[in-house]
């Protein structure tokens, strides 16, 4: 069954081919094959599902058997009525503005932080490190009420800030590019050093360019992260226009209640941003993975 | 002779202070390159965690009332909390019903996949496809599939005559309902992980087990999964950390019933703060929970230790 992980591995996650000589439809293969298609397809049955549902009319998707084609024929119905009433454009862009400021600032700030502990030998650097270190374990989730309460002392409670700024920092991502950052040859920045370049200087013209598959990868999962998130936004925000996606989602669900064929269109219009993403980043995301083992969740 | 001297003290007297400066403009340059990170972990994660800590001292509400001190009152009535014992419970029977198949699943697919069949985007796709969505889209995905009259699965159960199933309105289904869900929304995760440490594994170690005679399944026992080992262990530190913190796709599917069956310890976290209004009470649990997700930080970490995968 294992045969081809006899073949030479390439280091990307790119299809692998047979090796020569060896009959590549052997009986082992056909089964596995067909295992993985079982599988594959019940992966997929739940998107096929709720596209199917999507586009037929309410009446047939409320119908107690199934039909895989509905009397009423098939129709984009449900698509219109969900663009036309709902707030789905506007918790978009919320989410949207809000994801990109978190990951622009997720990503500059863990930069700088990862390249002080990689290379500036400061005071303190010690200290500072373990203590990032230390907070990767504490889950976010046991911080919800005293950040609430402070949020309230600062007024942020219903404000785009008060989304943005609780996400916008990665203990992980730190240490990702921190790692990263200790594996760029010192002498490439010694030789501008001596030259008279400045810190800042060696940081955005030599290693940040060098650095770009890394910061993208972790652009990636921030993104990612920032824009599924659902247990901060929901308690920030009370003010509808101000939700983003995955939480005004939450209160269509009941908002709705039996329209079922306008509930997966409602789903399907939020989940195609994130796939068309993959789609784009397909090799970024899954070498980002593969690298840094760490996402977003 | 005497003026060489007289330099070199000169010297040594220019350049003791000028090493200081150095020294300090280093510090002085590492902390302004650490301090936009330093200033929101201070603010929105160091700052919390002790106010946390010092609300779960008093007896605060939402409207600031009761705040005084009461010491370990909270703890002690944590403790004996019938509600925070039962959810604690069914976050630890989660983490262990998802933790199990979250690990096995991607890795037998990650295999399948790295056999190098045809259609290789798809296989990633498929398994990937789901991490993606938020736990909204999720949600409302599975509850359609899992309504008792309408939901496809219960459909596809009754044409061949099988009585449908309360997905999520029977206690003794409810949970793995939940599990479920869960495995197909975040596999792709650890399957990518998996299908990376697969195809960097050298090949000489194939070709010197193959001349050995070893076969195919023995080569899969003896050689792949010990060196997916790290892997193996990464991937259960970090399923073991995300399954106890498991909210999200509770809260919405089934809201943590039916009579609280499926209610994580963050739910409860969440509604004793926030519709109980029990600031100081919720906070107490919250470290009560922290205390053990470190405590299992601390044994994975033993344990991935002595076996020296790490």
């Amino acid at each position: 069954m294992a045969t081809h992980t006899l073949t030479r591995a390439p280091r990307t996650l790119t299809r692998r081919t047979h090796k020569p000589g060896e009959n590549p439809w052997a009986l082992g293969r056909i089964v596995a094959f067909a295992v993985l298609a079982v599988m594959a397809a019940l992966w997929l049955v739940p998107f096929a599902w709720a596209i199917l549902t999507s586009l037929k009319s309410e009446t047939d998707a409320g119908a107690s058997e199934l039909q895989l084609s509905p009397p009423d024929g098939f129709s984009l119905d449900a698509y219109r009525k969900v663009l036309a009433a709902g707030n789905i454009p506007a918790w978009a862009l919320n989410s949207l503005l809000t994801s990109v400021a978190i990951t622009l600032v997720t990503v500059a700030t863990a930069a700088l932080a990862g390249y002080a502990f990689s290379r500036i030998n400061f005071a303190g650097r010690r200290w500072l490190y373990a203590a990032i270190i230390g907070a990767i374990i504490i889950p976010p989730q046991v911080l919800i009420v005293p950040l609430f309460y402070e949020m309230l002392a600062f007024g942020l409670v219903d404000t785009y800030w008060g989304i943005i700024l609780p996400q916008a920092f990665a203990p992980a991502m730190v240490l990702i590019l921190k790692r990263f950052f200790d594996q760029i040859p010192i002498e490439l920045e010694e030789a501008a050093r001596v030259d008279g370049a400045s810190r800042v200087r060696v940081f955005a013209s030599i290693v940040l360019p060098l650095s770009r598959p890394i910061l993208a990868a972790v652009a990636i999962f921030v993104f990612i992260g920032a824009w599924n998130n659902f247990l901060w936004p929901f308690i920030v925000t009370t003010d509808a226009d101000l939700m983003t996606l995955p939480v005004g989602l939450a209160t269509v669900k009941s908002a709705y209640g039996l329209q079922y064929a306008q509930n997966m269109a409602t789903s399907i219009l939020a989940a195609l941003p994130l796939v068309l993403v993959f789609l784009f980043f397909q090799r970024q995301i899954i070498k980002g993975i593969a690298t840094t083992g760490f996402g977003g969740q | 002779m005497s003026s060489s001297v007289v330099i070199d003290r000169k010297r040594s007297k220019v350049r003791q202070p000028r090493e200081v400066s150095a020294k300090s403009r280093e510090t002085l340059t590492g902390w302004s390159f650490a301090a936009p990170f330093t200033v929101l972990f201070v603010l929105f994660l160091v700052g919390p965690a002790i106010y946390g800590l010092y609300l779960s001292f008093t007896g605060r509400s939402l409207t600031g009332a009761n705040g005084e001190l009461i010491g370990l009152a909270n703890y002690a009535e944590a403790l004996k909390d019938p509600d925070m014992w039962k959810s604690l419970g069914n976050t630890a029977w989660f983490t262990v019903l998802s933790t199990i198949p979250l690990v096995i699943v991607p890795l037998a697919l990650a295999l399948l996949v790295n056999l190098g069949l045809p259609g290789q985007w798809l296989w990633r796709l498929s398994f990937f496809m789901p991490y993606l969505l938020a736990s909204t889209v999720v949600v409302l995905f599975w509850a359609w599939m899992y309504n008792p009259k309408l939901g496809m699965i219960n459909g596809v159960l009754t044409q061949f005559g099988f009585e449908p199933v309360a997905w999520l309105q029977d206690p003794k289904v409810a949970m793995l309902s939940v599990v479920l869900t869960t495995v197909w929304w975040t596999i792709g995760f650890n399957f990518l992980l998996y299908l990376a440490a697969l195809q960097n594994i050298p090949d000489q170690q194939f070709e010197a087990a193959a001349l050995d005679g070893a076969g195919k399944w023995r080569q899969l026992f003896s050689i792949v999964i010990p060196q997916l080992a790290p892997t193996t262990a990464l991937i259960v530190m970090l399923q073991l950390l995300a399954s106890l913190k498991v909210f999200d796709q509770i809260y919405l599917l089934t809201n943590g019933g039916p009579a609280g069956t499926t209610r994580p310890i963050v739910q409860y976290i969440y509604e004793t703060g926030f519709t109980g209004y029990r600031f100081g009470y919720s906070s107490a649990i919250s470290y009560l929970f922290f205390a053990i997700i470190v405590v299992v930080s601390l044994l994975q970490f033993r344990l991935t230790f002595r076996k020296g995968d790490r």
